[in-house]
């Protein structure tokens, strides 16, 4: 048994270790996809800022419906318009056009959430700073993506730092990134937005996530309690057993 | 109303007499659950080759609700593992319980194969249950090794494209013999149909058939336990073994409750961690495969991984290939390498267990080395550990033939 608690910790810590690895500096989302608040206005602001250009060719409008529990006045203003069945996969309005302004096809956004994580989506999104040469972005460097929330966060500016490298050679780089044209949202009303953002996009990445979190616990008492149960029928068996 | 109570009973023993006498129902139950008899002192290791069994059947099971929906094809296949997350009623708990169920199904294997390790389960007279068991081992690793290509995600076409090509390190035919098994020139739809025709067809069977000779070869000799005694030379009047127990109904009403704990330990998984951290479904693999765009680290997913440290550990291709094949190949040999008088790491002196204790550190080491990103520092502490992987297996003759034992107890303790 000691040699079992052994190798268990041995393995706890490998993952532990594994998982606390190659993470960039990300900025935490914290945000919450069973906030069905939190998740239904990221939906209004993913058909408004993300859906002309990022498909989720994955997901149906439907589901998306059913699960955010959309009254039948918000499927028609933000889902279903234009010549989209409510049954359609969730496809970009111009996609064609959209991948020529920026020379490559703006990623599906399905699965975002899942590859790339919350916290990179969020701290992606909190990222965009102006130059002279235009939009760039601390997390994905020259992204061809232009900031489509400036109106709502303003225009942020680099604020640049020199330092000394291991070689003693002088570099420069961007220590802050600060407003300089103030938007619609203050930096709070910001963050929040974007939570909301992350918390739909999780539901996008994987819409069973609401299902399967709030019936695992059922699950798990069941089993608990078989279980007991079986563990009592098994000491009864053996009680006839010597030990 | 006794009397049409003893009909029914008396005319079902006359089925059960007829079924009988035509096909050997009653004497197989016996031989093999209720007169089979095994040691009383199974401890906690002893659950994990009931649990490995009760894996296999849930991955089959699970597996043919996924082929409904799943579409081998190279255009369609991302997208249809998609479709049974959203659109299949309950396909994604489907999907969770095998993708799951493909670590568990490792981790019961592991614990499993280290318990044999422990109480000398390979040695004398049980060296074909062993020499099976890594057979099994082989391939279910081949099970799921495919089996993680047909997401068709990133790490499912740049791990197949990585492995795969380890063949190409093969002098002479190495070349030819990548090219047969893709069928084609690269990765591509053709690779893919044929692994899912492997996976959930060819190999299965494979499986299904090494489980039964395994069971079978177990129960001819019988099972070890942890005193590693036979419990066959004690008997009593009756010419029962004093030291065992019926299968059934004291190990299935034990091993019930094993099932228990393991599938309270399964659904926790399922339900609140189906991704593990990254180590049961990767990120990158919730991108669809794209021959142009190279991942920038790929690795195998954990269950490979020791054995992926000792590949990159070595510098030559041919050479890493090798030995990887020799790290895996070498457990075949272990029932003639241990010459110890006794079976049980119990009775076996210090060296041994020294031995095996390192042995563990090794592998769960290695196992960590081979998800990193391959820096130098990681490998040349892989090629410390591959060194003493093989070690172990080296020093074994020596260390088990020249320790000191202790003596083993007449009857199983505790």
């Amino acid at each position: 048994m000691i040699r079992l608690a052994f190798s268990i910790a041995l393995l706890t810590a490998s993952s532990l270790a594994w998982s606390a690895g190659g993470g960039e500096d990300l900025e935490q989302a914290g945000s919450n996809v069973h906030d069905l608040a939190s998740v239904q206005r990221g939906a209004a602001m993913f058909m408004n800022y993300c859906h002309s250009c990022h498909s989720a060719q994955y997901m149906r409008y439907q589901r998306l419906a059913r699960d955010l529990e959309l009254t039948e006045e918000q499927v028609d203003e933000y889902l279903v318009f234009g010549n989209r069945e409510i049954t359609d996969y969730m496809k970009a309005s111009m996609p064609e056009e959209s991948g020529q302004w920026f020379g490559k096809k703006p990623p599906d956004l399905t699965l975002t959430s899942r590859s790339r994580g919350e916290d990179w989506i969020y701290s992606f999104l909190k990222g965009f700073y102006m130059t002279e040469e235009g939009w760039n972005n601390t997390i994905l460097a020259n992204a061809s993506m232009p900031n489509v929330l400036w109106e709502l966060q303003g225009i942020q500016r680099p604020v640049m730092e020199t330092y000394t490298d291991e070689n003693g050679e002088e570099h420069t780089r961007i220590s802050d990134l600060e407003i300089d044209q103030e938007g619609l949202m203050t930096s709070a009303e910001y963050d929040q937005a974007l939570r909301d953002l992350v918390a739909f996009m999780t539901y996008l990445g994987e819409p069973a996530v609401l299902k399967r979190e709030s019936m695992g616990i059922w699950v798990l008492l069941f089993l608990t309690l078989f279980t007991f149960l079986s563990w009592l029928l098994y000491k009864e068996y053996w009680r006839d057993v010597k030990k | 109303m006794a009397k049409p109570a003893s009909n029914i009973s008396r005319q079902l023993s006359n089925f059960g007499g007829w079924i009988d006498e035509r096909i050997p129902v009653s004497s197989f139950w016996k031989a093999h659950i209720s007169e089979y008899y095994a040691p009383k002192n199974f401890n906690f290791f002893y659950f994990f080759g009931s649990l490995a069994m009760l894996v296999l059947v849930l991955q089959i099971v699970t597996g043919i609700f996924l082929t409904m929906h799943y579409k081998p094809n190279a255009a369609e296949a991302f997208a249809s593992v998609e479709y049974i997350m959203r659109d299949v009623e309950w396909g994604w708990l489907i999907r969770y319980m095998h993708s799951t169920g493909a670590s568990f199904f490792f981790v019961v294997v592991y614990l499993h194969m280290f318990r044999g390790l422990m109480y000398g389960s390979y040695k004398s007279p049980r060296e074909l249950v062993w020499v099976l068991g890594v057979f099994i081992y082989l391939v279910l690793m081949a099970e799921a090794f495919m089996g993680y290509v047909l997401p068709w995600g990133q790490m499912s076409y740049w791990g197949a494209q990585v492995i795969i090509s380890l063949f190409g390190a093969i002098p002479v035919v190495g070349d030819a013999l990548v090219e047969w098994i893709r069928g084609d020139f690269f990765v591509s739809d053709a690779t893919l149909n044929r692994f899912f025709a492997l996976h959930v067809i060819a190999v299965p069977l494979a499986l299904l058939l090494l489980v039964v000779l395994h069971l079978a070869a177990l129960h001819e000799v019988g099972s070890n336990n942890p005193d590693g005694i036979d419990v066959k030379k004690k008997k009593d009047s009756q010419g029962r073994p004093l030291d065992a127990v019926p299968f059934h109904p004291y190990y299935t009403v034990k091993d019930i409750f094993g099932v228990g704990v393991f599938l309270t330990l399964f659904a926790f998984v399922i339900f609140y961690a189906p991704e593990f951290g990254g180590l049961f479904l990767e990120p990158d693999n919730f991108n669809p495969a794209d021959p142009l765009v190279t991942p920038q680290h790929i690795v195998p997913v954990w269950y490979f991984t020791p054995y992926y440290a000792i590949l990159r550990a070595v510098p030559d291709k041919l050479a890493g290939v090798i030995m990887m094949g020799l790290a895996i190949m070498v457990l075949f040999l272990l029932p003639w390498l241990d010459r110890s008088k006794v079976r049980s790491i119990r009775y076996k002196g210090l060296g041994s267990k020294i031995l095996l204790a390192v042995f563990a550190i090794t592998f769960i080491r290695l196992g960590m080395l081979g998800m990193g990103e391959g820096t130098h520092a990681q490998t040349i502490e892989s090629r410390i550990w591959t060194f003493a992987y093989f070690a172990f297996f080296i020093l074994m003759p020596f260390v088990t033939k020249y320790e000191k034992t202790r003596p083993e107890p007449e009857r199983v303790t505790k």
